[in-house]
């Protein structure tokens, strides 16, 4: 894992104590809300329905288990003794007080941690792929250069009033486990003739107008990284859309100049950057690769799972995915139990998660995008333990990429721009197939709702997509189907006229019986509406 | 006047700036002003004739201003670089670093505070039009930059 030198560490205390001046300038009213509203906003701070909202960075989706204990320490401390997950490997604290605020970014600071740029008009927190360092299918590990990345964009001085926000992704596998291809750049490190080198894909993304980032450079040399990150940057900051809100992301850009003249703009400037010597050099790539060395893995003999425990069994089969190891597996802590609301955790669970971490998974825990938590590094032989603890705290489910792992964004239970309730859909749909135990038989279904059309529940990119929209002051929902956010990204289509909460709930059900119906030997259901078209889905709902 | 904050010994610019597309058209204006929407590469061809440019920024958070800044200093412009308009404390040490080296903010700035803003920042992540050496230049000891 990184570890902050002394410069990192003064840097984020820097912020902290200009945070710090800002919120007092704010609470003795020398600063009126319209200008604060930026500055906390590059902190991470939201005004939300009911109180302040803060979104700490988790970069990567990578901590280690004291940092998961300072996050539970700070959702008892100054909030209600939870937090939330979110789509972009963070955590949310939803009952946060202005006068607290600058004290959670030191107590953050205390273990290596800020909620830097997790907001504003500027670039977020880099995601990237949950298993990196773990998954056999990887070219490299790709944290590195997203740590790279992170501390280019930090505190940017030409790039932290863009158009609008600007979201990264890094991968270096084939398999697209961080829906690299809806973010504005997505980055994935590739080998070329033995060398290793950066694809960028540019102007992807979800929101009201999804798009699929397409190519625009299918090998940039890791020593001219970060030049062509800030080639694509500038293009965008100086021609992005700035007269309307909603079209000022980097996709409209891409699509209204066509990729092509796009890439020539980019190419252009990264050629005279490349004079300007704003690339680090190599050694400053290498000293970051060395935090990310793996673990001494134990070993193992590929010991053979003991399954006479059911229960046992079913989850080691859900949950867990090969390693690049032999005798480990990367285990997944689901949190989505049936009727809970997706993506919290209790500060009690934060801490046995992070001790699990610590005595079970060499020290690691990763936040997917599908706001689970993965313990990366588990040895075959302390499954079974790891396990027990697990499933006695709740955090058992066996239900890793099923209908019941749905992704839900905060909705009108929370935000301020919602137009219908998420979390309710989410457990009564996850309650209904729980009960009905056909959850196992219709195996990977990737389920995903929004409260609105911004889109933070990624409804596009989901096999099956719900999106909550107003209709004429009441809360309805319409479904579309067929979106994948993986390496076969494809957008969903709506299917038609939208349903009640309850009807959406049934609608869902519908579809799967079509699936259940049609589906051929190991197809899933995502293959078979690929195979079947719209039409028989259609045929059910509204036949 | 309004005030004026300037990072420069040298005499300042006596006449009112032009927009882009009259200094143009005419070849003896000294000073130019571009607003956000202007291309501040159409002024590299002239730049020995130059010594103010003014980059507006009717709103802080309109950002292209700092693009149009770092892009004349990194084709060697030397002359003055003001930012004119909702100029805010909080944006003064990025405009620094872009290359700004002076303000003419709509709403006066408290001189405590510009102080504080432009000393916050110890060191910096990324190479910038103001020759600091970044954080990875310090650590890998090459005296990048200035
Ligand atoms: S999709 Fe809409 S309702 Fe949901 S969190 Fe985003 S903005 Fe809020």
């Amino acid at each position: 894992m990184y570890k902050y030198d002394t410069y990192d560490q003064q840097m984020v205390d820097t912020r902290v104590a200009e945070f710090r001046d800002q919120a007092r300038r704010r609470l003795d009213g020398s600063l009126s809300e319209d200008q604060f509203k930026p500055l906390r906003l590059m902190n991470g701070l939201y005004l939300q329905l009911h109180a302040y909202m803060l979104r700490v960075a988790i970069p990567y989706g990578t901590l280690d288990s004291r940092q998961m204990h300072a996050l539970a320490d700070i959702a008892d401390k100054y909030d209600r003794g939870y937090g939330h997950f979110t789509t972009r490997q963070n955590i949310q604290y939803n009952w946060i007080k202005l006068e607290d605020a600058a004290d959670i970014l030191a107590d953050l600071a205390k273990v290596e941690m800020h909620a830097i740029q997790t907001s504003g008009n500027c670039i977020r927190n880099i995601s990237s792929d949950h298993f990196a360092g773990a998954a056999a299918d990887e070219v490299a590990d790709p944290r590195p250069y997203a740590e790279l990345l992170r501390q280019w964009s930090s505190f940017h001085p030409e790039f932290s009033y863009l158009p609008r926000k600007f979201k990264i992704a890094v991968i270096a596998s084939k398999k697209d486990r961080a829906a690299m291809r809806l973010h504005d750049i997505g980055i994935r490190i590739v080998k070329r003739d033995g060398a290793l080198g950066a694809a960028f894909y540019v102007g992807g993304g979800m929101g009201r107008t999804p798009m699929i980032a397409p190519c625009i450079r299918e090998f940039v040399p890791l020593d001219q990284l970060v030049t062509y990150a800030e080639a694509c940057l500038r293009v965008y900051n100086r021609h992005g859309r700035r007269d309307n809100k909603y079209k000022a992301r980097i996709k409209i850009l891409v699509h209204e100049l066509g990729a092509e003249e796009y890439t020539r703009q980019v190419e252009e400037e990264f050629a005279l950057l490349l004079e300007q010597g704003v690339e680090p050099p190599l050694a400053e790539l290498e000293r970051i690769k060395t935090y990310f060395e793996e673990p001494l893995f134990a070993d193992a003999a590929a010991d053979a799972l003991d399954r006479s425990d059911p229960d046992f069994a079913l989850w080691a089969d859900r949950n867990t995915v090969p390693h690049k190891t032999a005798g480990y597996v990367s285990a997944v802590v689901s949190l989505k139990p049936p009727g809970g609301i997706p993506g919290d955790a209790t500060a009690e669970q934060m801490r046995l998660m992070g001790d699990l971490a610590k005595d079970y998974s060499c020290d690691e825990l990763r936040v997917m995008h599908t706001q689970n938590i993965v313990l990366p590094h588990v040895r075959t032989a302390d499954l079974h333990t790891l396990w027990t603890a697990l499933d006695a705290a709740g955090l058992g489910s066996p239900n890793l990429d099923t209908v019941e792992d749905i992704i839900a964004c905060p909705g009108l239970d929370y935000c301020s721009l919602a137009n219908a309730r998420s979390i309710p859909v989410a457990q009564k749909i996850a309650t209904r197939f729980a009960d009905s135990g056909k959850t196992a038989q219709l195996g990977e279904l990737k389920l995903k709702i929004s409260g609105c059309i911004n889109a933070c529940g990624h409804h596009h990119a989901g096999h099956i997509g719900i999106l909550g929209v107003d209709k004429k002051g009441v809360e309805n929902y319409q479904l579309s189907l067929g979106g994948s956010e993986a390496e076969d990204v494809s957008l969903a289509k709506i299917t038609g006229p939208g349903f009640d909460e309850d009807g959406v709930v049934d609608a869902v059900d519908t579809v799967t019986q079509v699936y259940e119906r049609e589906r051929r030997d190991g197809e899933r259901f995502i293959d078979t509406y690929r195979r079947i078209g719209m039409t028989p889905f259609k045929e059910a709902l509204y036949g | 006047m309004v005030d004026i904050l300037r990072y420069r010994d040298d005499e300042a610019v006596g006449h009112a700036a032009v927009t882009v597309d009259s200094f143009l058209d005419q070849s003896n204006a000294a000073a130019v002003r571009v607003e956000p929407g202007d291309d501040a590469r159409a002024l590299l061809p002239h730049l020995e004739r130059i010594a103010l440019v003014e980059v507006n920024f009717p709103a802080f958070g309109d950002g292209r201003g700092y693009s149009s800044a770092r892009i004349l200093r990194e084709a060697g412009y030397d002359g003055e670089l003001r930012a004119v308009g909702d100029v805010l404390v909080d944006q003064l040490a990025y405009m620094r670093r872009c290359g700004y080296d002076s303000f003419e903010p709509d709403a006066p700035l408290d001189a405590g505070d510009v102080e504080a803003a432009l000393a916050r920042w110890p060191d910096v992540y990324q190479v910038a039009a103001d020759q600091r050496a970044p954080i990875w230049a310090l650590r890998h000891g090459d005296g990048h930059a200035a």
